[in-house]
């Protein structure tokens, strides 16, 4: 007989691989009967998954370390096995504030470091302290944020407003002049741009290659004592990731997302973020972006301890915890490579050698030491050319002082 | 004690507010989720934020309690993390609680407890109405296909009806959807009422 499982999910082209395990039978097969729950708020799914209402969660990576540590509500242990996507966000500005960069966006795009410098320009123009909007305090897209605004000089906290609001409630925002942009995983900038409401001004994958977004989050006792459901899960996760990379499926699969028990979005603007091919602003031929969001390859979804690292590394610098060896151990802890290597070490899928490795220091697509199979990894450098060593927090934490 | 109802649902706040102050609690203030409600609500230093589970701004809310220098005292979510069974009522019934630090249990708990209660009785009221409205709306749909019956068929209002019945019971369908389907053929033959 089949098991229920319930997972939490946010209406996000990150959700790919979930309805696609579901939709297309991987689970199933697997023995599981997936039931999604679609929710509106991070806060919503977070109290779903710490009071045990779902199993398991697609959950911001840097809220489930957050969670782990205590800094949002409820404390709660909780346990990443496996990253559901790399990259996907969108920095979008109104197209009066815009007026202060590059005009050329592709330009804009690859040059964060040059466009970082004209936002600081920016910002004096303005006529307020520029609004932005982030979904959560605790997201890859307020931490890649800061990390890219802070290049430039600007103190994310004093020179600028953050505003926390829902992706879903960011088009309107924009239209009633409340936000003066906003960064959020797609398809949500690309409907602000369709909606002739901002433009791009920067791209997640540009700040950082290789970006950690979404995991599958549980509660660490839950996945301890379910350790065959969870192998089984993981299984049929692994297949629909390679499903949705699949350039031959992302037709279908943006038809799917489009879905109101999903994302709920037009499938033409979802398309956009699957096949890299980004809106820049409204009316202007798309820039090429092909790893614009990644779900499979190059081990895509291996929790690697030292991103979870590197989260910490930055929720430290912003002063939101306190940094000292066992809450960085703890951090650590959230990611769980282990769990990965359990569920999928007869899948025939390659696997990464280590659990840690230095984030940043990959400049061109290079082959690395796996347990079996061939295994490539792409480009994952920070845009301000940093590297982050997890086994020297202290040294890089010192290097961004004395923002903080 | 100060009460905050933060609602976008008109009805489901005026059930609740009514609730609480047949309880006898007097100080309750609504305010709709939209615009610059979290500086409305700073102002308003409330000691108990009820708020929907399944609001988009909840994440707006919790980020002003988290950095807000205007409230004197942190506010968390519910009471008493202790008491699993209530906070499980509480997230079943899609009720969100925040509390200012330092407010005795005992004196939040009854009013967490009709929250509860409140938006469980308003979401079975909206689940009646909705069945009121669909069960109008299959009326209409099948007093227009005994119609076209009638009509074309020659029947009495009675045999019209049996006919729909013993149709949807041979194809193991429900009546509103065969008399559906015939109001759909009628009208492609152009012999619509």
């Amino acid at each position: 007989m089949s098991e229920l499982l319930r997972i939490a999910f946010l209406p996000l082209t990150d959700v790919a691989v979930l309805a696609v395990a579901r939709e297309q039978g991987f689970a199933e097969e697997e023995g599981i009967t997936l039931d999604l729950v679609r929710t509106t708020s991070w806060a919503t799914l977070r109290d779903r998954l710490v009071y045990g209402q779902v199993q398991g969660a697609q959950m911001l990576a840097p809220l489930a370390v957050a969670v782990t540590l205590g800094l949002s509500q409820q404390p709660a242990a909780l346990a990443a096995p496996y990253k559901l996507n790399v990259n996907g966000n969108m920095l979008v500005m109104a197209p009066d504030f815009a007026k202060a960069l590059e005009p050329d966006i592709a330009r804009r795009l690859v040059d964060p470091l040059g466009t970082a410098h004209d936002f600081a320009a920016a910002i004096g123009l303005w006529r307020r302290k520029p609004v932005i909007g982030v979904v959560h305090r605790f997201s890859s897209h307020a931490i890649m944020l800061r990390y890219w605004l802070a290049s430039a000089g600007i103190d994310p906290d004093r020179d600028i407003v953050l505003r926390v609001l829902p992706p879903s409630l960011t088009v309107e925002a924009m239209r009633a002049g409340e936000i003066d942009g906003f960064i959020a995983g797609e398809p949500w900038g690309s409907a602000a741009i369709e909606a002739g409401l901002a433009e791009t001004v920067a791209i997640g994958e540009r700040i950082w290659q290789r970006g950690v977004e979404k995991v599958l989050a549980f509660r660490q006792d839950w996945l301890e004592a379910n350790p065959e459901t969870v192998d089984r899960l993981l299984r049929s996760l692994a297949r629909a990731a390679a499903w949705c990379d699949d350039p031959a499926h992302h037709e279908a699969l943006a038809d799917l997302l489009s879905d109101p028990r999903y994302v709920d979005q037009p499938a033409e603007l979802i398309r956009s973020a699957l096949s890299g091919r980004i809106g820049a602003r409204l009316g202007e031929a798309p820039v090429a972006n092909p790893d614009f969001i990644l779900f499979a390859r190059e081990a895509t979804a291996f929790p690697w301890r030292s991103q979870a690292l590197w989260i910490y590394s930055q929720l430290v610098r912003w002063g939101m915890v306190a940094h000292d060896a066992e809450t960085a151990a703890r951090a650590a802890a959230v990611f769980r490579p282990d769990i990965f290597r359990r569920a999928l070490a007869d899948s025939g899928l390659p696997m990464p050698g280590g659990s840690m490795k230095l984030e940043g220091a990959v400049s061109a697509p290079m082959p690395v030491g796996a347990h079996r199979g061939d295994l490539t990894l792409g480009p994952d450098r920070f845009f301000d050319g940093r590297i982050f060593d997890p086994e020297r927090i202290e040294d890089f934490l010192r290097d961004f002082a004395p923002q903080r | 004690m100060r009460i905050v109802i933060i609602d976008d649902s008109g009805l489901r706040a005026t059930v609740l507010e009514e609730g609480l102050r047949e309880a006898g609690y007097d100080d309750i203030h609504i305010v709709p989720p939209r615009g610059a409600f979290v500086a409305r609500l700073e102002r308003m230093a409330p000691d108990v934020v009820l708020m929907d589970l399944g609001s988009p701004s909840r994440d707006t809310l919790e980020e002003m309690l988290t950095v807000s220098r205007a409230l004197a005292r942190p506010i968390a979510m519910f009471v008493d993390q202790s008491d699993d069974a209530m906070i499980g009522a509480a997230i079943d019934a899609g009720v969100s609680a925040y509390v200012v630090d330092g407010l005795r249990k005992e004196r939040v708990k009854p009013v967490l407890e009709l929250a509860v209660r409140r938006f469980n009785a308003f979401a079975r009221m909206q689940s009646e109405l909705d069945e009121a409205r669909t069960a109008l709306a299959d009326r209409k749909i099948i007093d227009r296909a005994k119609s076209i019956l009638m009509n074309q068929r020659n029947l009495s209002e009675q045999d019209a009806y049996a006919l729909l019945r013993s149709s949807a019971m041979n194809q193991g369908k429900k009546i509103v959807d065969v008399a559906q389907a015939l109001i759909t053929a009628s009208d492609l033959l152009g012999g619509g009422i």
